[in-house]
């Protein structure tokens, strides 16, 4: 990717300050990554501790008979065994709805619950014991798809349902269900051209994290428990917790331990009640660690999607209308269904103006693994079934893909089908005219230039099979796909979204220095490079200590929704333009006579650890402002406020901001063995402003090669009997660096006005946009559909 | 888990007739992975590292001595002239860590369907030197797989070295994934050309029980080539001929439907590579003028 990435050179400019914001500054643990060295949240350890297990159904829906665990119980080095009786507190938890077992009762309800825990001295003896536990089942029969899910004789999995969708679904077994109306389809259809209508689908992806799921409990002497763990959001596994634990919030401590990545999973908990249970009942420190494969049962995964959609447009290629239905897999439990329905529905439309629209979004309660968040949150569903409609439309009415786009494209003052206004810029035509404008990458790259073995000479790993050795070049087809995409930044209808940052000035070692505290989950995204330049930024220092993440100050919301820039990031100058306040105040009281600006009434800011005016002048030194003084703040930052979407019209001002990104995918295809080489994924994206350029960048490349993954190779299989049959990275496959194609990024920075510095949420956007034109381009490639992804080789060579 | 370390090959030999169970280990590229994942829990591990003997290969006048702990790395390395097949199967083992670690002899005691090295093994021509405390023996590769995940050794056996014809013509390996690199295959697919003898080799990975040689599309090839008088003219193969070859590799095959392929996919592409692979050792055996003398690859550079 090196030489490829194009950064413009208005975000790379330096400010007064070295290392403020619009520097690259380096990730503090890019290194220790990437060498091995870093310690993650398994690496954990403390004297005496013990190890947590836990035991899982083996089977997707049973009534739990008996549990027998006296021989667990005796074996040598057990200390604790735990089944859903012995809860002390509060037993079921969940994000929105508290529909989850911390430990399953008398009923399984997906393949992989969990049963119960063990704790032990070492843990292969807590695995041991935990084989020796018995439990009787009974199995039911499995709800798998709408169909099971919602028929005449369907079971219902949670009977009794007083959560708040509850009253509004037409069955129990619909966890939420979204509908957004708004002009006339019927008469649009009347007038429309041409009409295409289609059904698509999309598999279960896993976000497929670095470092499972892992923490270490340690109980406190005060009768509370600290709690060392990686996790996207503290606060909300306290509020979790607490109840399942029966302790006051304040008991329960949580440190931010050290985090691969997340992605999304990591909103719900996962072993994070059972590691503080087993230290609260054997009063020891209790580690659990997964594996890989306990991991892909221990965290959600991305809804998989039936979708139906419809559009009629006009000759000339306008868009009259959209319809769509679109059914969401949510599993055993809740977790974020509601919320990733309300995006499904609020963006179905993608950035297009369609003046009539009948949507219809909606999750299901099935036997399948519990699906949640991850990266992309509903939008990335509906962004592979809108595209691929607007290059068949393209393909029914003779028109480049990429015109038809730019002919809908929605810009600032567009009308969403939500009825709320896009008030901020939203260059969704010209980010697909920078991504079509950009130069098309060679053709056929596998040729050797050594011409000395008779041209014949090949290099396989430019090819589709890679290493595999599949082909010389034989039956392989090049294709050219394009996508755009929007997804809303930050937590949306009505949430009373906040962070909140802790920002401390002070005098250390004869030099002004500043230390940022806040919840902030970082989880690969950045703000821990963000938060520092900030505060140099706002207050002129470059000492600059980022405070671990805990409990200790006030909620930061979660690494999620590309909030954290946005929102903690908005704490931390918020608290920053508050500690300046108080510095130059302290200044004026101290100082007033030693300089007329002071007292002059103009401009004073921090720079370079001076007191400077607007125009550079040097008013004072801050180490001698600040004296032994410690000036301290601890702010919340709020986004504007949202509203909920009508129940029945889906209106409402539902979403804090907007971020686009547009793709354009080279692909190769092998399209006799349909096998895909993506050349070149490049992408353009509006960004507002790019506070760490590099790592801006590194966030689309990122989500970019997610959503290639999805594309053509990510997918959880599940049975029909809710069983998950690839478990584990050996049949779980998620892209290599030969299946990462070069990806060139052309960044724009168009502030919105609403956020601080004029940013926007980077991280989803490109998530998007990048599925669809995989298959756009490989569509192009074959001549095939392809309704459905991950593409797999028998649906390109009709082997399936 | 006793964990056996012998220092020497009689000691190893010695460890396993004691202990039959114990699962021998080497590069613990597969092992290690199964007892990771709680899928095997061995009384013994019987660990060869220490036999140096294990490590080593001899190239020989016919034949390749190598030791079964040999790395694919080195394989890839040092025996790519002798040993082309092998070498290009070595490449899509894993990733280069694992290809450091990885021998021939730990795919043979898998004896997993998909295993890499096997089709090679077979049409290159192959014995797996076996030995116990009772003596030693030499299984032809053929005879080697008796099921799936299962081989034709004794309890208290050990591989000791494979015995490989050197390549006499061109050989070429291929195997589909569902991704460029780091996968197990999908199916698997070896050719090799045999000049001196006027034969032709063919071998399928992943597509029945065990890895398996296609002889209906190797007796067909054969006569084929021979009636046209291919060997001596150096003509190319008429399409007809290596559709013919193909579809005789495909209907060879009897494979499942599993999370890696569907089994018509299976099929469909083993064809495909019978077809391909044809082409690039018969350009190969023509480009050295027909005498089979050079020991060619078929023109793919897998660096």
């Amino acid at each position: 990717m090196a030489g490829a990435t194009r950064v413009p050179t208005t975000i790379t400019q330096g400010t007064t300050t070295k290392g403020g914001i619009g520097e690259s500054t380096l990730r503090p643990d890019g290194t220790l990554k990437v060498t091995g060295e870093f310690a993650y949240s398994s690496d954990l350890w403390h004297e005496d501790m013990l190890w947590g297990c836990t035991l899982r159904s083996p089977y997707s829906h049973a009534e739990i008979r008996s549990v027998d665990v006296s021989e667990a119980l005796k074996t040598p080095g057990v200390y604790s065994v735990m089944t859903h009786d012995d809860l002390p507190a509060e037993t079921n938890f969940g994000l929105e709805i508290h529909d989850q077992p911390v430990l399953a009762k008398d009923r399984v309800r997906y393949h992989g619950e969990a049963v119960a825990i063990v704790a032990a001295d070492h843990p292969e003896t807590a695995r041991r014991a935990a084989a020796k536990i018995r439990v009787e089942y009974a199995e039911l029969p499995p709800v798998h798809d709408e169909m099971s899910a919602t028929g005449p004789d369907a079971p219902v999995l949670h009977p009794g349902r007083d959560d708040h969708h509850a009253p509004h679904v037409a069955h129990p077994n619909i966890v939420h269900r979204q509908p957004i109306v708004r002009g006339d389809v019927a008469a649009a259809r009347e007038r429309a051209d041409v009409v295409v209508r289609h059904d698509y689908e999309v598999g279960m992806q896993d976000q497929a994290f670095l470092g499972p799921e892992s923490g270490l409990a340690v109980p406190a002497e005060d009768g509370g428990i600290d709690l060392y763990i990686a996790t996207q959001w503290l606060h909300v596994d306290r509020d979790q917790l607490a109840p399942v634990l029966g302790l006051p919030a304040d008991k329960v401590r949580l440190t931010l331990s050290g985090v691969g990545g997340a992605f999304g999973a990591r909103e719900d908990m996962s072993m994070q009640a059972h590691a503080c249970l087993l230290a609260m009942a054997t009063g020891k420190p209790v580690k659990i660690v997964y594996n890989r494969y306990e991991s892909f049962f221990g965290h959600v995964h991305r809804h998989p999607a039936k979708l139906t959609y419809e559009h009629g447009a006009t000759r000339d290629g306008k868009l009259l209308y959209m319809t769509c239905r679109i059914v969401l897999d949510g599993g055993a439990y809740a977790s974020s269904s509601p919320a990733v329905v309300g995006n499904a529905a609020s963006l179905s439309v993608g950035p297009y103006v369609v003046d009539n629209v009948d949507i219809e979004a909606l999750a299901l309660y099935t036997n399948n693994p519990p699906c949640g968040a991850m990266r992309g949150f509903g939008a990335v569903q509906a962004c592979f079934a809108y595209e691929a409609q607007m290059d068949r439309l393209a393909e029914e009415l003779g028109m480049d893909p990429v015109e038809l786009r730019q002919k809908n494209a929605m810009s600032q003052g567009a009308l969403l089908p939500t009825g709320q206004q896009v008030d901020s810029p939203a260059p969704v035509s010209e980010i697909l005219r920078r991504v079509k404008a950009m130069p098309m990458p060679p053709e056929k790259q596998w040729q050797s230039s050594d011409a000395t073995r008779g041209g014949t000479d090949v290099d396989v790993r430019a090819l589709p099979g890679g290493l595999s050795n599949t082909t010389h070049g034989e039956g392989v087809v090049r294709g050219v796909g394009y996508a755009v995409g929007i997804k809303n930044v930050g937590f949306s209808e009505g949430f009373d979204d906040y962070s909140t940052a802790r920002v401390r000035l002070e005098v250390a070692g004869g030099e002004a220095v500043a230390m940022v505290h806040t919840a902030m989950a970082e989880v690969g995204q950045g703000g821990v490079t963000v938060h520092a330049q900030i505060a140099r930024t706002e207050l002129g220092v470059s000492g600059v200590t980022i405070h671990p993440a805990d409990t200790q100050v006030g909620s930061a919301g979660s690494t999620s929704a590309s909030r954290q820039t946005y929102m903690t990031g908005g704490a931390v100058k918020k608290s920053c333009e508050a500690v300046r306040e108080r510095v130059l105040q302290l200044g004026r009281e101290r100082f007033a006579s030693h300089h007329p600006a002071w007292t002059g009434g103009g401009e004073l800011l921090l720079e370079g650890g001076k007191v400077v005016t607007g125009s550079g002048e040097v008013v004072a030194a801050l180490v001698d402002v600040l004296g032994d003084e410690v000036v301290e703040e601890e702010l919340e930052f709020r986004h504007r406020p949202t509203e909920a979407f009508d129940l029945k019209t889906g209106q409402g001002f539902g979403h804090v901001q907007y971020s686009f990104a547009a793709h354009r995918a080279v692909v190769e295809v092998d399209t006799e063995l349909g096998l895909v080489k993506v050349v070149e994924l490049a992408c353009a994206q509006d960004v507002g402003k790019a506070l760490n350029p590099l790592s801006t960048v590194g966030q689309i490349q990122g989500g970019t090669t997610q959503g290639l993954g999805l594309a053509v190779m990510e997918e959880i299989l599940v049975d029909p009997d809710g069983k998950v049959r690839n478990p584990s990275f050996t049949d779980y496959l998620i892209p290599t660096i030969l299946d990462t194609p070069t990806i060139p990024v052309d960044v724009l920075e168009l502030a919105d006005e609403h956020a601080p510095y004029g940013l926007r949420g980077v991280g989803e956007a490109p998530t998007l946009s990048s599925t669809p034109a995989v298959v756009a381009a490989i569509r192009n490639a074959t001549g095939l559909a392809l309704k459905r992804v991950p593409v797999r080789p028998e649906h390109l060579t009709g082997t399936s | 888990m006793e964990f056996l370390r012998p220092a020497s090959w009689e000691e190893a030999l010695a460890a396993k007739a004691e202990h039959p169970t114990a699962v021998p280990i080497a590069g613990g590229t597969d092992v290690m992975v199964e007892i990771n994942f709680d899928q095997r829990r061995p009384e013994q591990l019987l660990d060869l590292n220490r036999i140096t003997e294990l490590h080593e290969w001899e190239v020989g006048e016919e034949q390749v001595m190598l030791g079964a702990s040999v790395p694919y790395t080195r394989i890839i390395e040092n025996l790519r002239t002798e040993l082309p097949g092998l070498a290009l199967a070595g490449h899509t083992v894993g990733s280069p860590q694992i290809r450091n670690r990885g021998s021939v002899g730990g795919n043979l005691g898998a004896a997993s369907p998909a295993g890499d090295s096997h089709p090679p093994l077979l049409t290159a021509g192959a014995e797996v030197e076996a030995e116990s405390v009772r003596g030693s023996r030499r299984i032809p590769v053929e005879d080697f797989f008796t099921g799936v995940k299962r081989n034709a050794l004794a309890e208290d056996e050990l591989i000791k070295r494979i015995h490989i014809d050197k390549a006499s013509g061109p050989q070429q390996f291929s195997k589909v994934g569902t991704r460029n690199a780091m996968v197990i295959a999908v199916c698997g697919f070896s050719v090799a050309l045999h000049p001196e003898r006027r034969i032709v080799k063919a071998a399928v990975g992943s597509a029945a029980p065990t890895p398996f040689r296609a002889t209906a599309a190797e007796d067909f090839l054969t006569a084929a080539l021979d009636e046209a008088g291919l060997w001596e003219s150096g003509g190319a193969i008429p399409l007809s001929v290596a559709r013919q070859f193909a579809e005789l590799c495909s209907a060879s095959c009897n494979p499942i439907d599993d999370v890696r392929g569907s089994a018509a996919y299976r099929r469909h592409a083993v064809g495909v590579m019978a077809r391909r692979t044809l082409s690039w050792v018969w350009d190969g055996y023509r480009s050295t003028g027909g005498n089979g003398a050079r020991n060619d690859e078929g023109g793919s550079r897998c660096a």
